[in-house]
């Protein structure tokens, strides 16, 4: 077995030493009705390397790779283009390989690398401090709640009705559980809904998200100032973690905490995970910030360094006062996501935002000029949502057969909401040519 | 006159009139190391004996610090906010974390004076 | 010694991305921009951000300088108790890589990522297979999101069930800290069990608080002092007599696997790290995934999505109304599907394995663990005897009065080229060290540790204690000043201007 080095003769010296005649011996604390004499029958035995990608190329041949064709997916999960050096340096051995940096002195590339991947959240964000990454940004939306939670002593979230519905679910499973409560609004389409009457002296928070899940972009000034008024924090949820090169920062429209996806800098698709969750907050907040945080120093010697720090608010010391129950996070996503942004600069992460805005723009433009497809966006960074004469899900099938990915079907996000079944999710990014959109354009003209 | 009793979590406190000082012993900043925080409750909170009144943090440790006896804290050490490093030089000075206006004085008996708080460190040891 | 350049050899001294900055440099060309107008609608364009300007072969060299600074299980001996390090094929790397994995949309239509869906199915398959249980959850994005997913199946079915509220939760004193914080999150009281003198959960003391208002006992088998809990049907009757759940932590379940299947055990759910038993990179903390496993009884009680074998193929139950009425699924974990591009790694682990290399990697895991508990026993403290199970447990008796402590043995090992152990965990044992050798070394590189290990332990009775506190002396850092870090928080680069 390719994998496991002890020899025959290693094994035999070294059951010696112990003083027993088998490994079975070492069981013998496991009940004797439990211990498997063998391997477990029924299941195949080990092979080698050819055959094992042999059986998962013959899976991945079954499925249609997103950019084998024109691709408008977004909702949550955006299709760009990471660098070739991105995955080369995150696959070095001393990154891929290691494990949490709980040894200083030999995990300073893991630590400057997270102290670099926390100053960029909190610059893109407009935030003070940020954490080392959560799961997802789903989850990352939940913890901002718990963390709202706590800060206000207060147990009431009001979540936005265009917040995108996995997160919204995936907050209401947490709030089921440990006992607070989710009021969440109706999805509204067109991106009219006002959340400034439904916060009382009861809210903890609200969660709102920028672009919103239908694409439409939001001024939360004036809903900060509401919020602040009653005493409850503003939590902002990005999904398009590239929008943040273009549009005002949550930060700047008085955001307590950002919860946000960073797939887009630096990680695949890879069929919704692992994605990266981000995680920033104001200053005054950070010892109920959940999740790791690293912290600037200096060794024996007087020289700078970084530590993981403020490890009491974890689970680890804190065990049932812990702010998380988090250990792990998403650390190579994060990377992979530093890396990207570093080779970005301003210049690029602003250049690329404006250009996957541009991109959309053009496609809004062609689509609104085939007859019957209504474009219901003012305002949109990739991503908006158009009404067709049809159901959308329908034609998004035929499209698959034609080798086009065109869009996610409002009903995919929102199964159980009225008044769906005709509205397409379209994103572009600056992968998406013009041929893309032709292509799409007129698969429409005929199916329509 | 003033009256210090301690207690079996390793706070004390410091009676004057009506008004007690607590914060934690010696052998217990000892035992935490370099306090790096410390969290203080609002004036105005009424906390009765054992109840967590406020949080004290080294690097790799964090620990509540309890009411000794019922009260009403009318006054917190936000100096140890800014300068935790208080609680290790002068434990039982400037390192000092709230002040309780005393609801029930007659708490105060069943907690260990000096001598009986030195004999209970020696029986932990 | 000190260089010119601070520079030393190999190991660069290098400043923070920011500090490297030119302004208006960039490591990606961009195509010109269309020309179009913007629909920003109300909100304004956002000023400058402030991130630095930097060409690719910068950041190429800024990345690899920074890796050069880490220590990895590519470059050497990594026992860190309880994270079990052990070896990563590429080839998992490969084929994660593939576009057809990870180039998939997550909400793609089903009828174009059915090989994705039928390798989430595999992987469940195997794990079901292995643990011997009836279904499994596979979002969870990590260990400890498995818990609470598995915590929450526990609490589903109490409530579904009906009868007396179980507010409380037990937890060995040995347990990971996850455990009593996931049970608290979910509003449970944690009371925690006792040890018995030779490490094991006390079952009486169990017995003595097990009622009718306990939800569930959270054991870790084999538990973090590395033993196997040999009264576990006991513990089991025990507590499914009182009405209650027995949730199993499955850090370790790498020594147990292909050998026993904790359904034998009486487990209801257990969590799986697939970045330890089955070796999917730990990439510097995550990300991990921890899918869960589940008895009969709380296989209803599962979390969406779930794949369901249907008439034209797979599909994804995304809501209740999907689902095809076996469950009383409860909710949603996390967006989208679940890790899949760790589940491709594991997948690939698994099936290189087999089930005989799978018996064969736990029986050399936990044959290498005792090698190191025989040898070493004389040289530290061992608290408990063996056999051990994947790693083997030190307390610090040994170094009493000699001025050394378990920290600085750590820092030792660290000049001597190898990670240290896990250090004071479990909390059950004064100055822990907890070494996990797993199956990937040879029987030379042991040798080598054990060697190292009992110069170590000679050097502290010689008494040479200032030497150890001034280890480590040849990384790139040295000792640094965590008591400043906490007290005074700079947890981010911000521009001097």
């Amino acid at each position: 077995m390719r994998y496991l080095p002890l020899t025959e003769a290693d094994r035999r010296a070294m059951l010696a030493e112990i003083g027993v005649a088998s490994v079975a011996e070492l069981y013998a604390d496991a009940p004797a009705t439990t211990l498997l004499p063998g391997p477990i029958p029924g299941l195949p035995g080990h092979q080698g390397e050819l055959e094992v990608e042999r059986a998962l190329s013959a899976l991945a041949a079954r499925n249609m790779p997103a950019g084998s064709g024109p691709c408008f997916l977004g909702g949550g999960a955006y299709r760009h283009h990471v660098p070739a050096t991105v995955d080369h340096l995150i696959q070095r051995g001393e990154f891929l390989t290691s494990y949490t940096p709980y040894q200083p002195e030999i995990s300073q590339g893991t630590l400057q690398s997270l102290f670099e991947f926390q100053t960029q959240v909190a610059l893109i964000t407009g935030l003070d401090v940020a954490n080392a990454s959560m799961y997802d940004g789903a989850t990352a939306c939940a913890e901002a709640v718990m963390m709202a939670n706590r800060v206000t002593r207060r147990h009431r979230a009001v979540l936005a009705g265009n917040l995108h519905p996995h997160y919204r679910d995936t907050t209401a499973t947490l709030a089921r559980f440990t006992g607070f409560e989710v009021v969440a609004g109706a999805p509204d389409p067109r991106g009219r809904e006002s959340l400034v009457d439904s916060i009382d002296d009861a809210t903890s928070c609200v969660v709102v998200q920028n672009p919103d899940v239908f694409g439409h972009i939001h001024d939360f000034t004036p809903l900060a100032a509401a919020c602040r008024a009653k005493g409850a924090l503003l939590v902002v949820v990005v999904t398009e973690v590239m929008s943040l090169g273009l549009l005002t920062p949550p930060g700047a429209m008085g955001a307590d905490i950002v919860a946000g996806e960073g797939q887009s800098l630096g990680n695949p698709l890879s069929f919704g995970g692992p994605h990266l969750g981000l995680f920033a907050a104001r200053d005054k907040y950070v010892r109920q910030m959940p999740g790791r945080l690293v912290g600037q120093t200096s060794d024996a010697d007087g020289r700078r360094g970084w530590v993981l720090t403020l490890s009491t608010r974890e689970q680890h010391i804190r065990r049932e006062k812990a702010t998380s129950n988090i250990c792990t996070n998403a650390g190579l996503c994060a990377l992979a996501f530093t890396i990207h942004l570093s080779l970005l600069g301003e210049a690029g992460f602003t250049g690329l935002a404006r250009l996957n805005h541009a991109k959309a723009v053009q496609l809004a433009g062609k689509l609104g000029d085939i007859d019957g497809v209504r474009v219901l966006n003012d305002s949109f960074f990739n991503e908006f949502t158009v009404r067709l004469p049809r159901r959308a899900s329908k034609l998004v099938n035929k499209l698959a057969k034609r080798g086009i990915l065109g869009g996610v079907p409002a009903v995919r996000l929102f199964p159980e909401a009225d008044g769906m079944s005709d509205l397409l999710l379209l994103a572009c990014t600056e992968c998406t040519t013009e041929a893309d959109m032709d292509a799409l354009c007129r698969a429409l003209a005929e199916l329509l | 006159m003033s009256l210090i009793k301690f207690t079996k979590d390793h706070e004390w406190i410091k009676v004057e009139g009506d008004v007690g000082t607590v914060g934690i012993t010696n052998h217990a900043q000892h035992a935490l190391g370099d306090i790096v925080f410390v969290e203080l409750p609002e004036i105005g909170r009424e906390v009765v004996q054992g109840s967590d009144t406020a949080v004290v943090e080294s690097v790799k440790a964090a620990s509540e610090v309890y009411a000794p006896v019922d009260g009403e804290v009318i006054a917190i050490n936000g100096g140890l906010t800014e300068e935790p490093a208080q609680v290790n030089i002068d434990p039982q000075g400037n390192g000092w974390f709230f002040k309780l206006r005393l609801t029930n004085p007659t708490q105060l008996e069943a907690l260990m004076d000096s001598d009986g708080y030195q004999s209970y460190l020696e029986g932990l040891a | 010694m000190t260089t010119i350049s601070g520079h030393r050899g190999l190991e660069m001294d290098e400043p923070l991305i920011f500090e490297l900055d030119a302004p208006g440099q960039s490591g990606v060309d961009l195509p010109a921009l269309p020309t179009t107008h913007t629909r920003l609608g109300r909100v304004a364009a956002r000023g400058p951000i402030g991130l630095p300007g930097l060409t690719e072969p910068e950041v190429v060299r800024h990345y690899t300088r920074l890796s050069q600074k880490n220590y990895a299980i590519d470059a050497g001996f990594y026992p860190l108790g309880s994270c079990t390090m052990k070896h990563n094929p590429r080839l998992g790397e490969k084929l994660a890589r593939l576009p057809g994995f990870s180039d998939l949309h997550p909400l793609q239509p089903l009828s174009t990522v059915q090989g994705a869906l039928a390798l989430v199915d595999a992987l469940a398959g195997w794990l079901k297979a292995l643990t011997g249980m009836a279904a499994v959850a596979m979002t969870p994005a990590a260990g400890a999101h498995g818990e609470m997913c598995g915590m929450m199946a526990i609490r589903a079915a109490h409530d579904h069930r009906g009868g007396p509220r179980r507010p409380r939760v037990l937890v060995p004193e040995s347990a990971h800290g996850t455990n009593p914080a996931t049970a608290a999150a979910l509003g449970f009281a944690v009371e925690t069990i006792p040890a018995t003198a030779d490490g094991r959960v006390d079952v009486d003391a169990l017995k003595a608080k097990l009622g009718f208002d306990v939800a569930a006992l959270m054991l870790t088998n084999p538990n973090t002092c590395g033993l196997f809990e040999r009264d576990i049907l006991a513990i089991a009757q025990a507590v499914h007599d009182a009405g209650a759940f027995l949730y199993c932590d499955g850090a370790n379940f790498n020594a147990i696997v292909g050998r026993v299947r904790p359904a034998d055990l009486g487990v209801d759910a257990m969590h799986i790290n697939l970045h330890k038993t089955f070796s999917t990179p730990h990439g510097g903390g995550g990300p991990g995934s921890g899918p869960v496993v589940f008895s009969q009884a709380l296989a209803p009680f599962v979390p969406l999505p779930r794949i369901i074998h249907g008439d034209d193929g797979l599909r994804l139950a995304e809501t209740q109304d999907e689902d095809d009425g076996t469950t009383l699924a409860y909710g949603r974990m996390k967006a989208f599907h679940g890790q899949v591009g760790m589940f491709v790694r594991a997948l690939a682990y698994t099936l290189s394995h087999g089930a005989d290399g799978l018996h064969q990697a736990s029986g050399d895991a936990v044959l290498s663990a005792n090698y190191l508990l025989a040898r070493l026993k004389g040289v530290f403290n061992a608290p408990f005897a063996g056999p051990c199970m994947h790693e083997a447990l030190f307390d610090d008796r040994g170094l009493k009065g000699t001025g050394v402590t378990t920290l600085d043995i750590a820092k030792a090992l660290i000049d001597e080229g190898f990670h240290p152990m896990t250090v004071y965990f479990p909390l059950v044992v004064h100055g822990a060290m907890l070494i996990e050798p797993t199956e990937s070394e040879t029987k030379a590189t042991l040798d080598q540790f054990i060697t190292t290990m009992t110069g170590l332990a000679d050097r502290a009775k010689a008494g040479d204690t200032a030497w150890f506190q001034a280890a480590p002396r040849l990384t790139p850092r040295r000792r640094l000043d965590e008591t400043a870090a906490a007290r005074k928080p700079v947890l981010r680069w911000k521009s001097e201007s």
